[in-house]
This record gives C-alpha cells, sequence and structure tokens, in this order.
C-alpha cells in the first residue's frame, strides 16, 4: 500500500494528490479526498486567522502510526494525509485526507477513522486570531467521543513498577 | 541522575516561558505525574502550567503515553495541552 504522511507549512493541491495516488492503477475502484478548511468564525465570532503549533517528528510518527492502524483494519490500496501548519487565513485549507480502495465502504470509514484520530490524537494545537487577540482552542467533546466510537486504545508504556 | 530533554508546547510552553529545556531528574521520580509534581514546584511559571495536572498530556520519544507511564529511559519527554488539530 502506497502510504504518503507530510507536514508541510505550504498549501496542497488535493486534486493533484488525488491523481498521483491513483496514476496507473487498475485495482482502485473507490477514492475519498476530505480536506478541512479554515472557517472565517470559532464560536459564532469571525476570525483573522488560525495559527498551528506541532510538535515536529511526533507529528510525522503519530499520524503514520493512524495510517498502519487503517491498513491494518481495511484493505486499502493508498493513503495519504497532508496537514499544515504555521498560519492559515479562512478558506484556506488546513489538512488532507485521501483514502484509495476497491471498494468504496473501506475508502470512507478509513477517511473518517484518519479524520477522527486525527482530530484527538495528532501533536497539533491551533490559536485563533480574533478582534486583535491570539487564544488557544479549545477541544471539542464531540471529537473525543468520534475518537472513541473506534475503539483503539492508546498504545504505549506500561505503567512504572 | 538522569539527564532528560523536556519540550513545552502550545500554553504550556507559554506558561513556563521556553519551550524546551534539559534537566537533571532526580532517581526517585518514576512516572509522568511525579515528573508533573516535581516540575510543578520548580517555580511559579510551571506551578501556573501544572496547576491543572488532568489536561496535561505527554509524549515519551514521541509516543503518547499515561500518567502512571515509567518514565525510565526517556530521551525527550514533552508535555501539552489535549490536541486541537485536524
Amino acid at each position: 500500500m502506497t502510504a504518503t504522511v507530510r507536514i508541510q507549512r505550504e498549501p496542497f493541491d488535493a486534486a493533484a494528490e488525488s491523481a498521483k495516488l491513483t496514476r496507473g492503477r487498475t485495482d482502485i475502484g473507490a477514492v475519498v479526498t476530505f480536506s478541512g478548511i479554515c472557517r472565517g468564525d470559532e464560536n459564532g465570532r469571525p476570525i483573522a486567522a488560525l495559527t498551528l503549533e506541532h510538535y515536529p517528528g511526533m507529528a510525522e510518527a503519530e499520524i503514520e502510526r493512524h495510517v498502519a492502524e487503517a491498513q491494518a483494519r481495511w484493505p486499502l490500496a493508498g493513503v495519504t494525509v497532508i496537514h499544515r501548519h504555521g498560519r492559515i487565513e479562512p478558506g484556506e485549507d488546513i489538512v488532507l485526507v485521501v483514502t484509495a480502495s476497491s471498494h468504496r465502504d473501506a475508502a470512507f470509514a478509513a477517511a473518517e477513522f484518519l479524520m477522527d484520530y486525527l482530530k484527538t490524537h495528532a501533536p497539533f494545537w491551533k490559536q485563533v486570531e480574533q478582534a486583535g487577540n491570539k487564544s488557544w482552542v479549545e477541544p471539542k467533546r464531540a471529537d473525543d467521543a468520534a475518537a472513541g466510537r473506534w475503539s483503539t486504545p492508546l498504545r504505549g508504556r506500561d505503567a512504572a513498577e | 541522575m538522569a539527564s532528560v530533554k523536556l519540550r513545552y508546547f502550545a500554553w504550556v510552553r507559554e506558561r513556563i516561558g521556553k519551550p524546551d529545556e534539559t534537566l537533571d531528574l532526580p532517581a526517585e521520580i518514576k512516572t509522568v505525574e511525579q515528573l508533573i509534581a516535581w516540575l510543578g514546584a520548580r517555580g511559579e511559571e510551571y506551578a501556573y502550567a501544572f496547576a491543572n495536572p488532568k489536561v496535561i498530556r505527554a509524549a515519551i520519544d514521541h509516543n503518547h503515553v499515561r500518567p502512571d507511564s515509567t518514565i525510565k529511559d526517556a530521551r525527550e519527554i514533552a508535555f501539552f495541552p489535549p490536541m486541537t488539530g485536524g
């Protein structure tokens, strides 16, 4: 399975990334492309921009783990995840998830799984600029609930003895 | 004493006033939550950052860990608020 995970400052081209994934393949019958976009409001008030801080090294490693988990759960022909960081204005893309499979159920499910996990486990933190102030965005309970649906325990270190 | 690199992100970083530091940890600190308690006692800015340990998340060598996880052999320990990516 072809897996691409990139963390970058620059905007991405969703159509080009999707085309890269499928080029030359005859086994792919379904491609799901999800883009997360910066909205112009947060908590009902307009925003000037979002700034995304991230943990370089861990962000890539964590998303690669999510992709490996998706690959273990569903028959996927390819996955691309691109997550931006830095200052992002309303209307701009933040995150891209592309999943490809022979049939649509795996492609849809894997894309949703990856987004639910990105929202809760990928080390990024958003700040909003509103009315000249910058403040940290609070996580949403709905995102934790969504990730919980997939019932994968957090792997990691054992308890200390 | 074990020397370990600590990294701070988002408002944890802002409250402490620096993105990272390397510290020698006393041998009796064995878990993530013990380390948080020890850091919180280092000064006002640390106490402010770690005032509510329940909202602090941690990673060791780029892996998410729990409060009771061991810090044995850790090279890099990061502390941050709940994540808001995606």
